[in-house]
């Protein structure tokens, strides 16, 4: 499992990273945290001429408080995010997805934005995005451009974001007065979710409800804390779910089903 | 139990390897100008090799040799296997490729990165055949062939018929038959195989390097593959080696075909298998179909068994196949008093990685089959499952037991151990719980499982196989031979040197408690060094670490060693005191007057006696402190003529009780309490045992619930990565109630009894138990995945049952 050659570069700014992107295109990939894309270069599943190593990159190592929304630059890790004094206050449903993603030790290196990127359909950072209304800033030697959860994520490990572009931050939208709740079950601690639930809830029921690992990308919708249950279990019947060694589609129903009243739950009562 | 043995003692191994200073085998220096070498595996579960062309990988910089089927196929002999069939494997594939990830040709290079590049280079031709998955399937007339010259798939097939069945069967108030299946899946060891291998074409001798377990009767195997005697092949081990539970046995292809590389290329070559490769082509428990039918009383009370075992060896039968289908043998009825049994093993191949030696070694899927049944009839009897067991178990005073099969139980008291496994386990407070589970609407089940664990295998034990008469023309085989060396130096140092090989089982710290303890010091004093080097240690074809064997053989052979340096340091002790020998006991270091302990020498000052002054040593008494000690046990006879045959030396007892739950959201199994119970006769060290009983379960979890190897249709491996393989961590095993019991092994001077594997056997089938009564089920398919749980309750609904 050893790679194929590559060249490495190491940009200290973010002109200098979306320069090497427009020259080399298709043929370059960002590094940040690595944690998907060097076992997929290790397995020879995808190739790269150019690794561009954007961790030491200053400008993108930061949480910035932009007043209604908060900015997370895109070598932040998740670990880094995770001790951010401010997270539980402002993100509440990030602080509570947060330790299902991945373990420790991967936190340490995997950062927020590279999960928004991979754009695997279960994980529970871009649920999250998707959930809250959050947004991506892409960069370009083009130019930038802010695009928002839903036009971003497209598909299964599929986004928008153009073969020049980097993203350079995601965008959490604040969450005041409103409760949240985030669970998921997963075969192991630590492992890619089968179903994973998120759930913004205000004080007089209305819920903001997300769902990972049925389809290709998270699926949200509004409902009503009455009425829930039924709600979601139409709402399962349409989006059918996955079909992998883990789980049945059948199954993710079924666990959809129990799952998301108790996400709400939790919500509403957090919200209270 | 003298000094230090039996107490729960920290190991000495420890310090280094939990500071990162293992020797582990790719941490140890190689030789100037060696080269690594990159194995190009078949995409195709079975397919004709039409054609390899390696010229542009043999071009592409830094390359120095494109090894194939055909380059091996001249330089070496088909490996030795135990069944007599038409079925040839060498290091790499030759004419056609059989299972996904069969090695097909090696890259040699200046480093393993150029190595998989020009890898890519290599072209391959293949044209397809039709691939067989199934074991059952693959039995039918119409299967494709593996091997056109065997003419079946199913290379060997043995009736076996021990007391009167027919009669048994005749008379019994019912009979009760499943169909149980045992899946595929091995156990991961942190570390995958490492070879190093030179070539010296002065003498055409070989010198390797690899992270072998044993056994030893395979290092004949490989010499002969290599086409030279025994002392040309010098085979040694690492001092640490990460893990094996009996896969690193099937490192023994690799050694060859990195020795012939040196061979070929003229200069040392080096293999360090990654992770994928490791999944796909390693080795594997074999997955067993087995149909067990019993013939039995309206009290559960089981007059015969009858046994037709199915077990699935993958694209070849890599020596010492098919070993997990008879190591069990002499042990088939497990701990039941059964004295008419039928037992028909059949061994066939399929398009998959061949299948080995794993921890549990036939054990796992033995049980799951009777223990289940055992279940089974108790629903079917409408009896309490602990009923139905306590009525079949071998009653205590029939011990020593012979069964019908030929096994002699050497100790132990089931139903005591029994008895003792529901009080502290407390049964009733697990029956309540489930009950009270049940009214609120929740599946919770209790399940039992009842092992006889054997430990260190008779070397005769896969003969069984054979017709009596094959037998008699082949010769008898049989015994184990063990062996330990002690010597100590001219300042009194001790060393000791064993025919085990290290996987972290704790052995340096166990060999130094047993032969502390006949020496009077302490462990720390003790130097062990378990590094077999085959040019210069002594060993025979029992040497490794499998089957269980230290406790019960290895250990015995330091301790005889030890005792018989004890009695010539009496006998120099007492002449240098002045006292009678029967008086010299040696303690704390010393060696001195029991009658009057003030009148005692350091050990050190005795011990140097030998070696600088022999004048002042007992007449006749040979100079030097050294003794081998060889423990060959004669309970391990060959099998007699009516195929009886004790396949083990030392028997132990393992019964567990669990109480599990399914997660009404998840459909995960989750356990409740696990309560084992384990008699493996006097324990060298508690501190030991727990850390196998513990991994053993780990692993026995596993099997239970999370670990299989999948294929599709065409024979592709789906489980090829950690992400798709699932082995339990920490987070996912439960806790563990272990107790304790102890009958002695009357059969060995330290009464200690092999203690290994037994979780691997008993915890699959009572998690399978209990997942049965928790939904009234009768088929339980390991592992019970939450996909899997989810289908039955489905099941269970689609006929009516209540959901």
């Amino acid at each position: 499992m050893k790679p194929r050659p590559f060249d490495y570069a190491r940009p200290d700014t973010v002109d200098e990273a979306v320069e090497l992107l427009a020259e080399h295109g298709d043929d370059a990939r960002i590094l940040a945290g690595g944690q998907s894309l060097l076992p997929m270069l290790n397995l020879r599943l995808i190739e790269a001429g150019l690794l561009i190593d954007i961790s030491r990159v200053a400008a993108l190592d930061a949480i910035i408080d932009l007043g209604d929304t908060i900015e997370i630059g895109a070598a932040v890790t998740q670990n880094e995010l995770m001790a951010w004094p401010q997270l539980a206050q402002k993100l509440p449903l990030l602080a509570a997805a947060l330790p299902f993603v991945g373990h420790f030790q991967t936190r340490n290196k995997g950062t927020v934005c590279g999960s928004v990127a991979h754009a695997d359909p279960s994980s529970e950072i871009p649920l999250a995005l998707a959930v809250c209304g959050g947004a991506v800033v892409l960069r370009s030697k083009r130019g930038s451009r802010v695009l928002a959860a839903e036009a971003f994520q497209q598909d299964m490990l599929t986004t928008a974001r153009a073969p020049d572009e980097l993203i350079a931050a995601v965008r959490f939208p604040v969450i005041e007065g409103k409760g949240t709740a985030f669970n998921e079950v997963a075969r192991r601690h630590g492992d890619f979710a089968i179903i994973a639930v998120a759930a913004i809830a205000d004080r007089r029921g209305a819920v903001q409800l997300g769902v990972g690992g049925m389809v290709g990308r998270p699926a949200v919708r509004s409902l009503t804390a009455d009425g829930a249950a039924a709600a979601i279990s139409a709402w399962a019947e349409e989006l059918e779910g996955f079909d992998d060694a883990h789980a049945s589609p059948a199954m993710r129903r079924d666990i959809l089903r129990k799952l998301g009243p108790r996400v709400i739950a939790e919500a509403i009562r957090c919200a209270a | 139990m003298s000094g230090q043995l039996g107490k729960p003692i920290l190991r000495k191994e420890d310090p280094a390897l939990l500071s990162g200073r293992g020797r582990y085998a790719d941490d140890l220096p190689t030789p100037v100008g060696t080269l690594h070498a990159h194995v190009v595996r078949s995409p195709h579960a079975h397919a004709e090799i039409v054609r390899i062309d390696g010229t542009a990988a043999l071009a592409h910089d830094g390359v120095w040799a494109v090894i194939t089927g055909e380059d091996i196929r001249k330089l070496s002999d088909p490996f030795l296997i135990a069944v007599k069939a038409p079925v040839q494997q060498w290091a790499l594939a030759v004419e056609r490729v059989r299972y996904v990830g069969e090695p097909v040709v090696l890259v040699v290079a200046e480093n393993r990165y150029i190595a998989e590049d020009a890898a890519e280079l290599v072209e391959i031709e293949y044209a397809p055949l039709e691939a067989v998955l199934d074991p059952q399937a693959a039995c039918e007339s119409a299967a494709p062939l593996l091997h056109p010259q065997a003419k079946t798939n199913e290379i060997s097939v043995r009736d076996f018929s021990y007391g009167d069945t027919k009669s048994a069967f005749a008379r019994a108030d019912r009979r009760i038959a499943m169909t149980v299946e045992f899946p595929r899946l091995s156990f991961t060891p942190i570390e995958c195989y490492v070879v190093v291998a030179s070539h010296n074409p002065a003498d055409n001798s070989y010198d390797t390097l690899a992270n072998f377990q044993g056994p030893f009767s395979i290092h004949p195997v490989m010499a002969r593959a290599l086409r030279v005697p025994g002392p040309k092949l010098r085979l040694r081990i690492p001092p640490d080696s990460g893990g094996s539970f009996g896969i690193k046995l099937s490192v023994f292809p690799y050694v060859v075909l990195m020795a012939l590389a040196a061979k070929i290329t003229g200069r040392p070559v080096k293999w360090v298998e990654d992770r994928i490769e490791h999944l796909v082509a390693a080795s594997s428990g074999p997955n067993r179909v087995t149909a067990i039918e019993a013939a039995i009383n309206k009290d559960g009370r089981i007059l015969a068994l009858k046994l037709d075992q199915l077990e699935d060896y993958g694209a070849f039968l890599r020596a010492p196949m098919p070993g997990p289908l008879y190591r069990m043998h002499g042990a088939v009825t497990g701990a039941y008093d059964i004295e008419n049994i039928d037992v028909t093993n059949r061994v066939v191949l399929t398009n998959k990685m061949p299948a080995s030696l794993i921890r549990g070694f036939g054990g796992p899927q033995l049980y799951l089959a009777l223990e289940r049944l055992m279940q089974r009839i108790a629903v079917e009897l409408k009896l309490d499952p602990l009923d139905v067991i306590r009525r079949n178990l071998i009653p205590a005073a029939k011990f020593p037991y012979r069964t019908a099969a030929g096994a002699l139980y050497d100790s132990g008291d089931y139903r005591h151990a029994v008895d003792i496994a529901v009080g502290d386990g407390r049964l009733d407070d697990l029956k309540r719980r489930r009950e009270a589970a049940r009214a609120a609407g929740r599946h919770y089940g209790i399940g039992f499982a009842a092992v006889v664990e054997p430990a260190m295998s008779n070397m005769g034990y896969l003969s069984t196989m054979l017709t009596p008469q094959a037998r008699d023309k082949a010769g008898p085989k049989n015994g184990a031979v063990s062996m330990a060396r002690i010597d100590i130096d001219p300042l009194g140092a001790v060393s000791v040197s064993a025919d085990v090989t290290v996987q972290g089982q704790g052995h340096q710290t166990a060999l130094a408690q047993v032969v502390g303890a006949q020496l009077g010091l302490p462990v720390g004093d003790i130097n062990v060094a378990l590094e077999i080097d085959t040019a210069k240690d002594q060993w025979s074809i029992a040497a490794g670490t499998y089957s269980s064997r230290f406790a019960s053989g290895t250990a015995v052979a330091a301790h005889l060693a030890a005792v018989a340096l004890r009695d010539k340091l009496k006998a120099i002790g007492a002449k240098q005191l002045n006292v009678l020998e029967d008086d010299v006991e040696l303690v704390d270091g010393k060696i001195r007057s029991r009658s009057n302990p003030d009148n005692a020498l350091a050990f050190g000052r005795v011990a140097a006696t030998s070696h600088w002054s022999p004048v002042l040593l007992p007449e006749n008494m040979a100079p030097a402190l050294s003794e081998t000690g060889v423990w060959s046990p004669p309970e391990l006879e060959p099998p007699a003529s009516d195929d009886r045959i004790n396949t083990s030396l030392t028997y132990g007892f393992i019964f567990d009780i669990c109480g599990i739950e399914i997660d009404p959201i998840s459909y995960q199994v989750r356990v409740d309490r696990y309560v084992s119970m384990h008699d493996a006769g006097r324990l060298l060290n508690p501190l030991l045992a727990v850390g196998q009983i513990r991994g053993a379960f780990a692993q026995g979890v596993a099997a239970a619930l999370y670990e299989e190897f999948v294929y599709n249709e065409e024979g592709a491996f789906l489980s090829g990565t950690f992400a798709d393989y699932l082995v339990p961590t920490v987070s996912e095993i439960p806790a563990l109630e272990i107790l304790h019991y102890e009958s002695p092994s009357p059969l060995t001077p330290l009464g200690a009894k092999g203690l290994a594997e037994g979780n691997c056997m008993s915890t699959p089938a009572c998690i399978a138990n209990a997942i049965a009564d928790a939904l009234g089920v009768s088929e339980v398919t390991l592992p019970a995945t939450p996909r899997r749980i989810h289908a039955m309750m489905e099941g269970r609904k689609v006929e009516g049952g209540s959901a």
